[in-house]
């Protein structure tokens, strides 16, 4: 298999006051595993592969800001291709080349 | 699979409603959004065709997408409202200046007048000289005192009747938990109620009552809303962190907990007994502004700043010690008489080019 076979694009984006734990950068490109293991057992990349991700390598500063248990800190709002992740199966999402994932807290500033 | 909207059964669906839990597309969406808030508006009065309306902005998402919404409703539905974009500025460097700048491209994005009022012309003071003198631990007593005064001034000088504020759902069911837990009775009869007026007070609403602060949010997103999100430096708010924090673990277990905390919020009868330990209003003798005191709370903190005794404004040990040193000099700054609307606005506003 070709190395881009193995890899996923994926563009991330933060709103909403997230992007300023995110080196106050709005836009991001990556480079997924399509597969990853977990518990020793192969499966396809996820979003919530995606969010610790983001968390271990993107995330500068105030992580409980980002993250609660093991998914996104309640009150932040997640797109897949600009669609309401919860009618995507939100965290079991399987990532696609080329996907487009937002963040946007809902937490910041009236 | 892409799954189809619930209401036109025809495009795909973008969303999840809170409220409902249904899947809608993306036009769809917009038509409810904004319907609702007609509804609220139209079922509580709201207004009469030709009030001039001014809508606090701050230049954050709440505050932008209701101006938007606003001029949207005004337009579709020919409510005959005359619309102003008041914005406060509290002098807090990095965090007001750039918001504002928000606000002056609404401004010209919504063509609507804007009138900016700064602490620093109406007080003497900015938040971020209060916090100077101050520090960081009554700096929200003083901005929240200041802010509603600030707006109160801010609508007689635009001449208006109303103002309406962003306040969304999320933010009411929050209130009345905290309200609740501090068992403030005779704020959580009040802080359900979409409309608000005093004897001479002007009147405030919110038509955001109902609304979720995540439709409030997808709206600016779907509409590309230019909004302003950064907290300000000075927050330290941590008892309405955690009510917040608990609100939205309870909304990502339970949506409808944001409608239901407001329902038994509304359903709570404020007794007649504590009706009437609620204070009388008159005018402050200092400034004409409405007070429950001879000086209005602004006029009392003002004057500790001024005499540098900050916190005479908020313990009462602080006062006696205030009142001890004998009445304010004549030569002490105040702020300027209060004038209630009436007649022509008082201020040259500045008109969208
Ligand atoms: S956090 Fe406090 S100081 Fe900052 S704007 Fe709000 S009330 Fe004012
Ligand atoms: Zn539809
Ligand atoms: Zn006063």
């Amino acid at each position: 298999m070709s190395n881009s076979e193995n890899f996923l694009a994926i563009r991330v984006e933060f709103g909403g006051g997230l992007e300023l734990l995110f080196s106050n950068q709005r836009s991001h490109k990556l480079k997924i595993p399509a597969n990853i293991s977990k518990n020793s057992v192969g499966k396809p990349a996820d979003i919530d592969y995606l969010i610790h991700h983001l968390r271990d390598n993107l995330l500068k500063e105030r992580k409980e800001l980002f993250m609660e248990k093991d998914t996104v800190r309640p009150g932040i709002l997640v797109l897949i291709n600009d669609t309401d992740w919860e009618l995507e199966g939100e965290g079991d999402y399987i990532l696609q080349n080329n996907d487009e994932i937002v963040f946007i807290s809902t937490l910041h500033g009236g | 699979m892409p799954k189809t909207c619930a209401l036109c059964k025809k495009s795909r669906a973008i969303l999840k409603r809170p409220k409902t839990g249904q899947q809608i597309c993306k036009e769809c969406f917009f038509y409810v959004f904004e319907t609702e808030v007609h509804n609220t508006i139209t079922e509580s009065k709201l207004f009469q065709p030709g009030d001039r309306v001014a809508i606090g902005a701050s230049g954050g998402k709440d505050s932008t997408v209701l101006a938007y919404v606003m001029k949207t409703l005004n337009e579709r539905y020919n409510y005959g409202l005359n619309l102003f974009l008041l914005s406060i500025d509290e002098g807090i460097t990095g965090y007001r200046d750039d918001s504002l700048e928000t606000v002056k491209r609404n401004q010209e994005q919504y063509d609507m007048p804007l009138k900016i009022l700064s602490y620093d012309e109406l007080y003497g003071w900015t938040m971020d000289a209060i916090v100077a003198e101050v520090g960081r631990k009554n700096n929200c007593t003083f901005c929240g005192v200041f802010r509603r005064q600030a707006l109160d001034r801010g609508a007689a000088m635009l001449n208006v009747d109303h103002i309406v504020t962003g306040h969304n759902a999320d933010d009411i069911a929050e209130t009345v938990l905290m309200n609740i837990m501090r068992g403030d009775i005779a704020r959580l009869g009040r802080c359900t109620l979409i409309c608000t007026q005093g004897e001479d007070t002007i009147r405030r609403s919110k038509p955001f009552k109902y609304t979720y602060e995540k439709e409030i949010v997808m709206y600016a997103y779907f509409k590309k809303l230019d909004y302003f999100s950064t907290e300000c430096i000075y927050s330290p708010d941590a008892y309405r962190g955690h009510a917040r924090t608990f609100l939205k673990g309870l909304e990502a277990a339970r949506p409808s907990a944001i409608i239901d905390i407001i329902h038994s919020g509304e359903a709570f009868e404020v007794s007649e007994e504590v009706k009437a330990t609620q204070k009388l209003q008159q005018t402050c003798k200092r400034c004409g502004y409405m007070s429950s005191n001879e000086l209005c709370k602004a006029c009392t903190l003002l004057e500790g700043l001024e005499r540098g005794m900050a916190s005479s404004g908020i313990t009462e040990r602080a006062r006696k010690r205030l009142e001890a040193e004998g009445p304010a000099p004549d030569s002490l700054r105040t702020i300027p008489f209060f004038k209630p609307p009436s007649g022509n606005p008082t201020v040259t506003i500045e008109v969208p080019s």
